[in-house]
């Protein structure tokens, strides 16, 4: 409990709220990580995983893929491409791109498949093209999980981006890796605090527009899943 | 012996399945509670194993009130066989049978011992034994249930539309075979149906239930269809229409003629 | 190869740690979830908020956690407990919502029939309702499995011996065979023991493999 106080203290104290090693830095700096690796997977996760929802091709590899992914230890990855690419955030920003895919590709994947066949067929048989079947139907009646792959997905690199500072000079986790080094403990909770009120926030944000995007896309759904509940 | 003293049911939220219902259901026969979907007929029977406790009015099986005795013990005393078996599907048919002596601390080997005979008297093979019931057909699941009822060696059988989930031919087997069971082992057979075709097949007694099970005759299959007391009941067992026969002779035999003008049997 | 040929006593040694830590955690996940997840699916009032607080639970970072719960509990830094703890709530938030859909995955015509013949409330949890949960339970403790092997690896960056040592020291001394043996290690252990599970689910559930074949 002790640490708690000191650790609150710690983020109270206004010389830490400047400069380049200052908290308002160090959030910045973790949360444009976040979001470049995010957007740099999502483009490349979200189109393959709504062609494999659209063709039905290739859904046994997303299976496979997103098994075998939750086994890699993240740390494991980052180190390796530490080594590989050296100090900087190319390594920890190529790791995490890495991480973020499978997520992405299971909600795009998983969103497709579940609009059901009829519905495909009544636009084909209208007269709709394939990409306006992709673009019209299937994509936002399964914006909402779709949306949920891209929630998890940030959540994780929102995380795992703590863990870069193992290997870059960027982030909240700095705090924790810097206080475990000096033995400021103060410094470490205090880090650790702020990334987990981080994420908590990002999870609130994202589950509501998740939410959101299940209210315009499944207006009648709404009423039966609260009857069964 | 079963009565029914004044029972009424109401659920929450209103609905009132059952209205100041009495009965008395005698000893070693067949009763058959027949009445349409919603007429109360499934509360009725749930009652006298307390699945369902009445809103007022009591229940006595040998003149002694359900409600004093203990809801499990009650229930472990009193076959109760379900539509397509009510088998536990994580059980093999075996396990299945001897469910309630195991219950009651039976050991599993001297319960084995005597599930055998009971298939065979179900007219089962006994090297069934060992499938689960996902394995079996309708039909033979519906004989494991009713093994199942008898393992305990109760007085009582409940049965709620037991029959209904099997085909019209296993259907009529099961029927017989049901029959020739109550002869031979003399059980008190409550039974729930909506199907008044079969409820006359198996009937020693039945009672006609129309909504809030309110009784609208009792009494033999033969009285019933004799005299309907009210035209509900002729409704209900359809004298008026389906069940007329008439006589025509051809070829100088008496063929039995039916509402459609099918012949379904020759009079001797 | 040459890495591990000279020092497989030692990464003998770190896996049993990494063992050391998972096991006990995976096995106090389930062993929290399963009634959690029960209470859950019977009584909506509280699962709602339950299965929330255990969404919320599995979004905390995982570092910033094995940081945080030392100061909160009073534990030291470096130890097993901290560590479990961790790992557990983790397990516990994966498996809950699971664990809750498993029971409710029960037919309702079934759990009627076992109170109809007479099974009391204890004898319907243990001999029906759980029995019948155990094909969905087993899916969830597989997940369990496989992410807690993986997150033990991140003990060590708080000098938590087990696998993950591997990563930080190989990292830290250049060496890619010791880093590379790590991140291989630990996906092997989890495969067999996913492995592992799938073998008890067949065991403990027969009826559903033979189930299939009838059809």
């Amino acid at each position: 409990m002790d640490y708690l106080l000191a650790a609150f203290a710690w983020l109270a104290d206004s010389s830490h709220w400047t400069g380049r090693s200052g908290i308002p830095n160090r959030l910045l700096q973790h949360l444009a990580v976040t979001s470049v690796v995010v957007s740099i997977a999502a483009v490349i996760a979200l189109p393959i995983g709504i062609l494999i929802g659209h063709t039905h091709r290739g859904s046994g590899v997303v299976g496979a893929i997103v098994g075998a992914a939750r086994s890699i230890p993240t740390l494991g990855l980052l180190t390796l491409f530490g080594l590989g690419l050296g100090i900087g955030l190319r390594a920890p920003i190529l790791a995490l791109v890495v991480l973020a895919m499978p997520s992405l590709l299971a909600g795009a994947y998983a969103g497709i498949e579940t609009v059901k066949p009829e519905v495909t067929d009544a636009a084909r048989a209208i007269g709709l093209s394939e990409w306006q079947i992709v673009s019209r139907v299937e994509i936002p009646l399964s914006a909402p999980v779709i949306i949920g792959g891209i929630r998890s997905a940030t959540l994780q690199v929102v995380s795992t981006a703590t863990l870069a500072a193992y290997i870059a000079d960027a982030g909240l986790g700095r705090f924790l890796f810097t206080g475990l080094k000096t033995r400021d403990y103060a410094q470490m909770v205090g880090g650790a605090i702020m990334v987990i009120t981080l994420a908590l926030i990002l999870e609130l944000i994202l589950a509501g527009i998740q939410r959101l995007a299940r209210r315009i896309s499944h207006p009648q759904l709404l009423t039966t899943t609260m009857k069964r509940n | 012996m079963i009565e029914f003293q004044r029972v009424s049911k109401t659920y929450p939220g209103g609905f009132e399945a059952v209205r100041e219902f009495s009965l008395v259901i005698p000893d070693r026969s067949i009763f058959v509670l027949v009445g349409s979907s919603g007429s109360g007929k499934t509360t009725l029977l749930r009652m006298v194993n307390r699945m369902i406790e009445p809103t007022s009015g009591r229940v006595l099986i040998d003149d002694e009130d359900v409600r004093d005795q203990d809801p499990v013990q009650l229930r472990r005393s009193i076959g109760y066989v379900l539509q397509d078996g009510g088998l536990m599907p994580h059980r093999n048919v075996l396990d299945n049978v001897v469910a309630v002596p195991i219950l009651n601390g039976v050991s599993r080997l001297v319960a084995h011992g005597s599930a055998k005979k009971l298939l065979e008297q179900v007219g089962l093979t006994p090297d069934l034994g060992h499938r689960y019931p996902a394995q079996l057909s309708g039909g033979q699941r519906q004989r494991v249930g009713v093994a199942r009822a008898l393992a305990a060696n109760p007085t009582i059988l409940l049965m709620d539309e037991p029959f209904g989930a099997v085909d019209p031919i296993v259907r009529r087997e099961l029927q017989d075979e049901l029959k020739a069971l109550q002869a031979e082992l003399g059980k008190t057979i409550v039974f729930v149906t909506h199907d008044v075709d079969e409820a006359v097949r198996l009937a020693d007694y039945m009672a006609v239930l129309a909504e809030h099970a309110i009784i609208a005759q009792v009494g033999s299959p033969q009285s019933i269809l004799a005299q309907p007391a009210d035209d509900f009941v002729r409704d209900f067992v359809g004298t008026d229409s389906q069940r007329v026969l008439t006589v025509r002779q051809v070829g100088g035999r008496d063929l039995a003629i039916d509402a459609t003008g099918r012949p379904v049997g020759v009079l001797s | 190869m040459k890495w591990l040929s000279q020092n497989w006593e030692h990464v003998i040694g770190l896996m049993v740690n990494h063992l050391l830590l998972a096991i006990p955690a995976i096995v106090m996940s389930v062993i929290i979830a399963v009634p959690l997840g029960r209470l859950a699916q019977q009584k909506p009032w509280l699962g709602k908020p339950l299965l929330s607080f255990a969404t919320l639970m599995y979004a905390v970072p995982s570092l910033p956690l094995l940081v945080i719960i030392p100061s909160v509990l009073g534990l030291p830094l470096r130890s097993s407990a901290t560590m479990i703890v961790a790992l557990t709530l983790y397990g516990v938030a994966l498996m809950v919502r699971t664990a809750a859909d498993g029971f409710a995955s029960i037919d309702q015509g079934t759990h009627e029939a076992a109170i109809a013949i007479g099974h009391s409330r204890r004898s319907l949890f243990w001999k029906v309702n759980l029995p019948l949960a155990i094909p969905v339970l087993a899916s969830g403790v597989r997940v369990v499995v496989v992410s807690t092997i993986a997150l033990v690896t991140i003990g060590a960056l708080l000098g938590q011996s087990s696998l993950g040592t591997l990563l930080t020291d190989g990292f830290q001394r250049g060496i890619v065979a010791e880093v590379l043996t790590g991140v291989v290690l630990t996906i092997v252990l989890a495969v067999l023991l996913d492995l592992l599970v799938v073998l008890a689910k067949n065991l403990l559930a027969p009826w559903v493999r033979s189930g299939r074949a009838a059809v």
